[in-house]
């Protein structure tokens, strides 16, 4: 793993349409790779793929418990299966298909859900996936990765291929600025340092890490606090050991998530850090416990605080 | 077509009272088990593993072998038998059957060799080998997949989703058989809810369907070597069956979905098994 040759240029495009590139060029020498989409070809970007092959695309219909159990079944017989949904559904209507055909059955389909967390924004609850990190971290033998920019989604699209075992990848529709020139490494696991400091760490995950970046560099700008900031792009199996490491300097903890604050990156942070003594002043920044504020994705990262300025606030609280 | 190992119906006859004593000893060494469903469907896996299927366990891993999921993962104690008399794994491993730490636990899983799928929860096997036909086509190779589901499973909607898609990717190299006992946990499955008239379903969903008594040996074969149905179209095997089919006391009672015979039921039950042919 570590630094790969990338097809498309790292900076401000849609992971949507890095992924839709990358699947493109993996397409090109695995004739073994295959598509498999439920009705979202055009909202997953992948009408190019189709045209350019269309002996590896297979359409399902909108029938997600059936995307998932022939995926299965096609990757059962040595397929490189993507089988990709908008990740409320994948993950909602499919639970079971995942749980049984997919990572009991270790049939390593790579799960892709599109338009994740408020993508859909104004679309509303129905159409929110808030809940898939929560739902999916209990099923064992699963990978779950949320990767941050155009860098991480390349990265965990070429990696995911060489998986023998199940993996669910999400992101979302807007472009995704390039978090870091310097540190160019990905490996499912393990978090990446996209900014470094002394005062407190910032742990966030997807789409909310630039802002968390962004709130690193107002913090040090106006107030001189320097803070850490990780993209924990893998949400499982989590980075214990990084986590560990920064937990033993002392300072605060702040996570940041586009999910619920039950059963995400926060609360697996915080199940490792309590119960292995670590007490560290600690805040879960995501969406709270209710249905979501009509709006698109930027006005309800707005409305919880998961902007550049919220995240600011929410560790001057903690620091101070 | 498994050519060269090919049972006579009266080899087939002694095979399935053999097997229904074994379900019935590993039930009752197990304490534990789906007694009627494993005896309705067992006439279905006898004829498929000894005389259709393309697999053994020499060729186990080919690529090019056929497929069996069972979908009605509860009667698991019916496929072990038969996958056992194959020479999958040794007879006896089925003495722990759902033991503390057993692999042979109460449904099927990969943990055991021949089984193609883990499965138990219902309406999965559909779907599952609607991929595993299509992965056939895609590459061109001349397997073939069968499921077995409970007529008990088909309210599932996984299952008619798969049914749309197998017949919209004219899968014919796709067939799957209902075990048709027409009884579920909770009562008679026209009661819970109706699925007949099954045949016309199917059909309006573009697959070629075929009814066979799923205790005629003979008849089943038939319809195995008459496959597909249809150039072209998914193929749909309704087998009507008897729940606790071969066991007096049991045939048609819903109380034997599940449960273990006691003493003298095991005795009575063995002996009525010993009549070749039934």
């Amino acid at each position: 793993m570590g630094e790969v040759a990338t097809a498309v240029p790292l900076a401000y495009q849609a992971n949507l349409d890095v992924f839709s590139a990358t699947l493109q060029e993996l397409a090109a020498t695995d004739r073994n790779l295959l598509v498999v989409t439920s009705d979202s070809r055009g909202s997953g970007k992948l009408v190019p793929f189709g045209q350019k092959y269309p002996r590896q695309i297979v359409e399902i219909g909108i029938a997600e418990q059936n995307l998932v159990g022939v995926a299965a079944g096609l990757a059962s017989t040595g397929k490189n299966v993507f089988a990709v949904s908008p990740a409320c559904f994948l993950t909602a209507r499919s639970f079971e298909q995942i749980k049984t055909d997919v990572a009991y059955s270790n049939n390593p389909v790579r799960l892709i859900g599109i338009s994740a967390g408020v993508s859909y924004g104004a679309l509303g609850s129905t159409h929110h996936s808030l809940h898939d990190y929560a739902a999916l971290r209990a099923v064992h033998n699963l990978t779950i990765v949320a990767p941050a920019d155009n860098f991480e989604t390349e990265q965990a699209i070429r990696q995911a291929t060489q998986l023998d075992t199940p993996i669910y990848i999400r992101f979302g529709k807007k472009p995704m600025p390039l978090l870091s020139e310097t540190n160019q490494t990905f490996e499912f696991g393990k978090g990446r340092v996209v900014n470094e400091g002394d005062d407190l760490v910032l742990i966030a995950t997807g789409e909310t890490v630039y802002p968390a970046r962004q709130a690193a560099h107002q913090l040090e700008n106006t107030h001189g606090i320097r803070a850490t900031v990780i993209s924990m792009h893998t949400i499982k199996p989590l980075d214990y050991a990084l986590l560990a490491t920064v937990a033993a300097t002392g300072v605060p903890i702040l996570t940041v998530e586009e999910h619920s604050i039950f059963g995400g990156l926060g609360e697996a942070c915080a199940s490792f850090l309590l119960t292995n003594g670590y007490h560290n002043r600690f805040k879960i920044m995501g969406i709270p416990d209710e249905y979501t504020v009509t709006g698109s994705q930027i006005e309800i990262f707005n409305h919880y605080g998961l902007s550049e300025n919220g995240i600011a606030r929410e560790a001057l609280t903690l620091v101070e | 077509m498994k050519a060269e190992t090919h049972l006579t119906t009266a080899e087939l006859a002694q095979k399935s009272a053999q097997y229904r004593r074994n379900i019935l000893n590993y039930i009752v060494g197990a304490n534990a088990g789906h007694t009627g469903g494993s005896l309705s469907c067992i006439d279905i896996l006898n004829v498929l593993y000894n005389n259709v299927l393309n697999v053994s366990p020499e060729t186990f891993t080919s690529p090019t072998r056929d497929r069996y999921i069972q979908s009605k993962g509860h009667t698991v104690e019916a496929l072990y038998v038969v996958l056992a008399d194959q020479g999958f794994f040794p007879e006896s491993d089925l003495e722990t059957l759902c033991r503390y730490q057993s692999h042979y636990i109460g449904h099927p899983t990969r943990k055991i060799r021949g089984v193609e799928q883990n499965t138990g929860s219902l309406g999965h096997g559909l779907p599952l080998s609607v991929g595993t036909a299509l992965a056939a086509k895609l590459d061109d190779l001349d397997y073939r997949v069968f499921t077995l589901l409970g007529d008990g499973e088909l309210p599932e909607g996984s299952n008619w989703e798969a049914a749309l898609l197998a017949s919209h990717y004219k899968l014919d190299n796709l067939c799957a058989i209902v075990d048709k006992n027409t009884l579920q946990i909770s009562g008679p499955t026209a009661d819970v809810c109706n699925t007949d008239p099954l045949d016309q379903k199917f059909e309006a969903f573009g697959w070629a369907v075929h009814h066979v008594d799923g205790h005629d040996l003979a008849a089943l074969q038939q319809a195995f070597d008459a496959l597909p149905f249809a150039s072209g179209k998914p193929s749909l095997i309704i087998a009507h069956t008897v729940k606790g089919k071969g066991v007096s006391f049991m045939e048609n009672q819903l109380k034997w979905h599940h449960g273990v015979p006691n003493k003298d039921q095991y005795a009575q039950a063995l002996e009525e098994l010993t009549v070749i042919g039934h």
